[in-house]
């Protein structure tokens, strides 16, 4: 069973990075400013997807707190940068 | 009689919003993963403080009522949520795209409680396939995106039955 | 160098092992969508998969796996499942007001996957442009 779960978390991490690579061919292709603000949305969301494999995989917890600032850093550059691209301005 | 009066204005006073200070408290136990009484007691300070020191930047006080309407209303959400999840991977593995038919559609709304308002956009925006694009001020219509339109008038049901009934009930300024 | 139980029992390693298929295989479609759709209003809609079931599915894996390793409850993941909920609508919604209000804003078509937008849509793009003006000229 150890082995089991030791080949799915493999299979998973390795989705998870060409997930990230699909990401980052968006991002760097994009032909719109906001594909790629979108590309980078879903780059993040990936990335706390990765912690929280990691923390499984090496059973501790202080991955948690890992993919919890990567959500919150995430919302908040995805929204500024949406802003941004909607005003040319973040504060008005 | 004037004890319970007492009371009740005391509670008021000090617990303006107890929704929000009940997720503020299990938020705080939850960051700290412990139930010890000294965790417990600087979350409810923090519960208390909380509410009452940023009441004056919430414009309006949302009435909720009804749990069995939230109950229902959550659960068909969830199921949405999932069957929709399965039709979008299936038509990003399987369907040609350029058969593909996205397109904007409008809904018109009668809700009109600002609160039931975020939670329609939440529960849209977290169905994979619909996403809100705003509200038309001068008509009140929903302009929505769909990924894949088979029937404008179904998504028009749906919508209104499923998701506005509902939250017309939850969200109704008579129930207080 | 993975640190899990020699004796995990399969009735714990089975369906954190269905769950991590699943969430995985998932957010793999959803970029899959993003890379592949062919406009922006439709790659929007792929990675609302990954968000929704690839992020439901990893935490209740990690919430699962953790109150049985640990043998007591687990469940902070449930905070940020309730942030993404929360988080995720506000970003999809501000990208696809932006997109529509750049794509008017440069006098493009609204690239649709129709050719020729049918009259409905086109009501819907002259309504958001009466929409939008007044904004911008406050901003």
């Amino acid at each position: 069973m150890k082995l089991l779960l030791e080949i799915v978390l493999y299979f998973s991490q390795f989705c998870v990075v060409l997930a990230m690579l699909l990401c980052m061919l968006r991002l760097l292709k994009g032909p719109t400013a906001q594909d790629r603000v979108l590309a980078l949305d879903t780059l993040w969301i990936c990335a706390m997807l990765f912690a929280l494999l990691l923390g499984i995989s090496f059973a501790s917890l202080v991955y948690f707190e890992w993919a919890m600032l990567i959500a919150l850093t995430g919302f908040v550059s995805s929204v500024a940068l949406a802003k941004f691209l909607m005003r040319g301005e973040i504060i008005e | 009689m004037i004890r319970r009066l007492m009371t009740h204005r005391l509670i008021t006073r000090w617990l303006p919003s107890p929704l929000l200070s009940l997720a503020l408290l299990l938020l705080w136990l939850m960051l700290n993963q412990t139930l010890q009484p000294a965790h417990l007691l600087l979350g409810s300070a923090l519960a208390i403080a909380a509410p009452l020191l940023t009441a004056p930047l919430r414009p309006f006080k949302a009435r909720i009522g009804k749990p069995a309407a939230i109950l229902r209303l959550f659960s068909w959400a969830l199921l949405e949520v999932i069957r929709s999840c399965f039709n979008v991977s299936r038509i990003i593995l399987f369907r040609k795209t350029d058969n593909l038919n996205s397109q904007f559609i409008k809904v018109p709304l009668d809700l009109s409680d600002p609160t039931g308002l975020a939670v329609l956009s939440c529960l849209i925006n977290c169905t994979p396939g619909t996403v809100w694009v705003e509200i038309l001020q001068d008509t009140h219509e929903l302009s929505l995106h769909v990924f894949d339109l088979h029937d404008e008038n179904w998504w028009i049901d749906t919508i209104k039955q499923r998701y506005e009934n509902p939250l017309m009930a939850i969200f109704s300024r008579e129930t207080s | 160098m993975m640190q899990i139980p020699a004796d995990i029992s399969p009735w714990l390693a089975i369906p954190v092992a269905l769950l991590l298929i699943c969430g995985s295989i998932i957010t793999l479609v959803g970029t899959l969508g993003l890379l592949r759709l062919p406009h922006f209003y439709q790659r929007i809609h792929g990675p609302a998969i990954t968000i929704t079931f690839g992020a439901g599915s990893f935490l209740l894996a990690s919430m699962l796996y953790f109150t049985v390793l640990q043998q007591r409850l687990v469940i902070h993941e449930l905070l940020i499942s309730a942030f993404i909920m929360l988080t995720a609508p506000v970003t999809a919604m501000l990208l696809m007001r932006t997109a529509v209000y750049r794509d008017l804003r440069n006098g493009r078509q609204r690239p649709d996957t129709k050719p020729e937008p049918p009259a409905a849509s086109g009501q819907a793009t002259t309504a958001e442009v009466k929409q939008h003006r007044p904004d911008g000229e406050n901003a």
